[in-house]
């Protein structure tokens, strides 16, 4: 007599083999990538940008401004359309060659009004590998499995109907031991969510400061440690337990609302009062704060730590390099134009790109900094480029642009 | 969103496949349809409806005017859950050489029963498919119910009048107020007015808007640390004009006042005071010729609450960050004769020179974003 596995059985087996899937190296997973440091292992990145390095470009059906994903041979990235800028659009297209692969298309069921500059499809959505979970400035929220098939929807600002900003919301996901992790931050209804990433349900819900907030999450990994969450508001820092919500240590001293800090090594490298450079300890209720410095002011890009180096850019384009160690800065480079875009590193190299689209390519270990090449794009950039397969990934409001790589992986 | 019967859905869903072109959703499917449009908020039924999204989106080709009909009536979420699956089964049956029924989706498309976001799909499938067409169908749409298609159908009479403006200004100008009489949207409104003015033709963008003008309004209050935000005032428990309150600095009484904006601004840095740290009321009476559904639409950059008939209707504590037309759509019920609106508008103690506004803009509309005007 043939007996038919339980059920229950094969969904658990299902369930472990999904669990083991690992991210590919290399993929692009998160704003500022697969760490939300902006730094990638990547090799073979162009250094010498020139017209011949795009290996591809697509137009795209909406405006926005997160960063495009690269899981796998797919390259996921959103936008948004229509007169309200109520159409949501999730996008799929194939790395090598940039060809279409799938689209799903959303009703916003929360406020899409942004400033102009912004739009609704301004937070990076996150991968864990089996799926996307994008979010919205509409705060809806959604996950898709890699081939567009629909796991859950949320519409954060339905169910939370004072949880908007007049100006837009830009906070990106993180996906996390199971949980993704959805800042929903602003002056009214504001708070972070934990959505089990199987189901969208509530895992948590964290009530947070009640002021507008465009800082993104980001995840602390401490080899023998639990992971944490941090979370920077303009009370500071937040660390929570992904599973829970639960409060591990907050940093109260205030902190900016727009870049995002950066995790370095050991140290939690913050916006705040200039920046601020932290070290959690294990079991203290508060990190140690290892130096200040008032001089060292990003503007909307966030820092970027690169070895004992740390750097910042203006929205003027002012790069400034401080040693990581004490804040001692060492040397400071004017770019071309203005910027909102973080900086990404491939290779020793920064990958800036302007507003006004010129991606400039910046040597940090020459003595005074050093642009070594640049390539006009001829496009208007806001969100920060995306690293992945040997090539730096480009979206405007108008394309979705891939520099270098040989289309393969 | 209305609740709809499941038994009406079914006997829809039913009904509807007699219609040329579509075939009956099997039984799998619309019992797995059902728990999609059981979804609601903070998840509720995402387990079942997990699972049903799967069958659902296995649909045939033909079977996807079906599933634009259960969108009939199923709230927000579940329009997008439906949505995803409708596109999934378009794009793996189109790519397996299958045809769209484009005289069943055309029938949905027409017909104004159906959700307006159903038709929407169906326009842009038909679109997909033979442009044309979709673009031919498009000038139908400029008394359309749902947004969308009005919009496009608008955009297409503009690009119409503008090809007429340099030989034919008149017929131009008469293109244009067309599209303006049929314009819901204010950024389609403001656009065409400039157009016309460009042409001579002036618009009386008040009237068009069509404002609530006329209120009595009362202030200054306390709103020291946004903390009257919260603080129930005199007004918002009794209506009484003739009443001597207590204000933020001494006694307040009502006063009549009119916006003369066309933006319909009721501005109380002019009409009170340039303070800050201070709460104003403006009441409005709104007579309605029947009791009738409405939208009351706000925009303003304060706090702010509004009342109709001395229920809350919504309420918001943002400071400062934006405003725009219709930034607020509020669906309220009017009472047949005097309906009273209650706006309470709260200024911080922001310092800089974007924080000065104290100020908002109300309309009465119909969910299409028709105006509404007072009857007395």
């Amino acid at each position: 007599m043939k007996t038919r596995p339980r059920f229950s059985a094969i969904v658990a087996w299902a369930s472990a083999l999904a669990a083991a899937l690992p991210l590919a190296a290399g993929d692009w997973t998160q704003f500022r990538g697969p760490n939300g440091d902006g730094l990638s292992t990547e090799t073979g990145v162009p250094v010498r940008m020139e017209p011949s390095s795009v290996t591809w470009s697509i137009p795209l059906p909406g405006r926005g401004l997160s960063s495009p994903l690269i899981v796998g041979d797919k390259v996921l990235v959103t936008a948004s359309s229509g007169a309200r800028q109520d159409r949501l659009h999730v996008l799929c297209f194939r790395l090598s060659d940039g060809a279409p692969l799938w689209e799903r298309q959303f009703w916003a069921t929360g406020r899409t009004m942004t400033h102009e500059k912004i739009g609704a499809a301004t937070p990076t959505p996150a991968s864990d590998g089996r799926a996307i979970y994008a979010i919205f400035s509409s705060n809806d929220c959604l996950a898709l499995d890699l081939d567009g098939r629909l796991l859950w929807f949320r519409g954060l600002g339905r169910d939370y109907p004072n949880a908007s900003n007049s100006l837009g919301m830009s906070s990106s996901l993180v996906v996390v031991d199971g949980v993704v992790v959805a800042m929903v931050e602003n002056d009214s209804e504001s708070f972070t969510a934990g959505l089990d990433a199987k189901t969208g349900l509530n895992r948590w819900k964290l009530d947070r400061p009640k002021k507008a907030n465009w800082t993104s999450p980001v995840v602390l990994r401490t080899p023998g440690q639990p992971n944490r969450v941090l979370l920077q508001s303009s009370a500071g820092v937040t660390a929570v337990d992904p599973a829970t919500g639960k409060v591990a240590w907050e940093f109260s001293d205030g902190a900016s609302t727009v870049p995002s800090l950066v995790v370095s090594g050991s140290r939690v490298v913050v916006p705040a009062n200039g920046i601020t450079v932290l070290e959690p300890e294990a079991g203290a209720g508060k990190p140690k704060s290892v130096w200040r410095s008032a001089q060292l002011r990003p503007g909307t890009a966030s820092p970027v730590a690169v070895g004992d180096r740390l750097l910042t850019l203006n929205d003027g384009g002012i790069l400034t390099c401080a040693s990581l160690v004490d804040g001692k800065r060492l040397w400071q480079l004017r770019l071309k134009g203005s910027f909102s875009a973080t900086p990404v590193v491939a290779g020793g190299h920064l990958y800036c790109v302007s507003e006004d689209g010129k991606v400039q390519v910046v040597d940090p270990s020459k003595p005074e900094g050093a642009v070594v090449s640049e390539l006009a794009l001829g496009q208007t950039v806001i969100g920060t480029p995306s690293l992945a397969a040997g090539s730096l990934f480009v979206r405007s409001d108008a394309k979705l642009v891939r520099l270098g790589g040989s289309g393969l992986r | 969103m209305a609740r709809v019967n499941p038994v009406l859905a079914a006997m829809v869903l039913v009904g509807f496949a007699a219609m040329e072109g579509a075939a009956a959703l099997p039984r799998r499917i619309a019992a797995a349809v059902e728990k999609i449009r059981a979804v609601g908020p903070e998840g509720k039924g995402h387990a079942a409806a997990q699972s049903a999204w799967a069958d659902v989106a296995k649909a045939k080709a033909s079977q996807i005017p079906d599933l634009l009909v259960a969108m009939d009536g199923a709230n927000d979420y579940a329009l997008n859950w439906l949505r995803s699956a409708v596109e999934t089964a378009v794009q793996r049956e189109t790519a397996a050489g299958a045809t769209l029924p484009v005289k069943a989706l055309e029938g949905i498309l027409r017909d104004t029963r159906h959700h307006p976001r159903a038709r929407r799909l169906a326009f842009e499938l038909i679109r997909r498919i033979d442009t044309p067409k979709a673009e031919a169908l498009l000038s139908g749409f400029l008394q359309d119910p749902g947004s969308e298609l009005r919009r496009d159908a608008v955009a297409q009479l503009m690009a119409r009048a503008a090809t007429q403006t340099n030989a034919a200004k008149a017929t131009a100008v008469t293109t244009y107020r067309e599209a303006l009489g049929h314009a819901r949207e204010a950024d389609q409104i403001e656009d065409i007015a400039k157009r016309l003015q460009d042409l001579g033709d002036k618009v009386d963008l008040a009237k068009t808007f069509g404002w609530v003008s006329k209120w009595q309004l009362v202030g200054p209050f306390d709103n020291t640390g946004e903390a009257g935000f919260a603080k129930v005032y005199p007004p918002e428990e009794r209506i009484e004009m003739a009443a001597e309150l207590p204000g933020k600095s001494g006694p307040v009484k009502w006063f009549p006042y009119k916006t003369r904006s066309e933006y319909g601004l009721v501005d109380f840095n002019q009409a009170i005071s340039s303070l800050k740290g201070a709460v104003g009321y403006a009441v409005a009476e709104f007579w309605s010729d029947s009791a009738r559904t409405a939208q009351v639409r706000l925009g303003c950059k304060n706090g702010w609450k509004v009342w109709v008939n001395g229920a809350l209707v919504f309420g918001r504590d943002e400071y400062h960050r934006s405003a725009e037309i219709d930034q607020y759509r509020m669906p309220v019920t009017l009472k047949a004769g005097r309906n009273l609106i209650l706006v309470k508008c709260a200024q911080n103690e922001q310092t800089q020179d974007w924080a000065k506004e104290w100020e908002f803009q109300l309309r009465v509309t119909d969910e299409q974003g028709t105006p509404i005007v007072s009857t007395r």
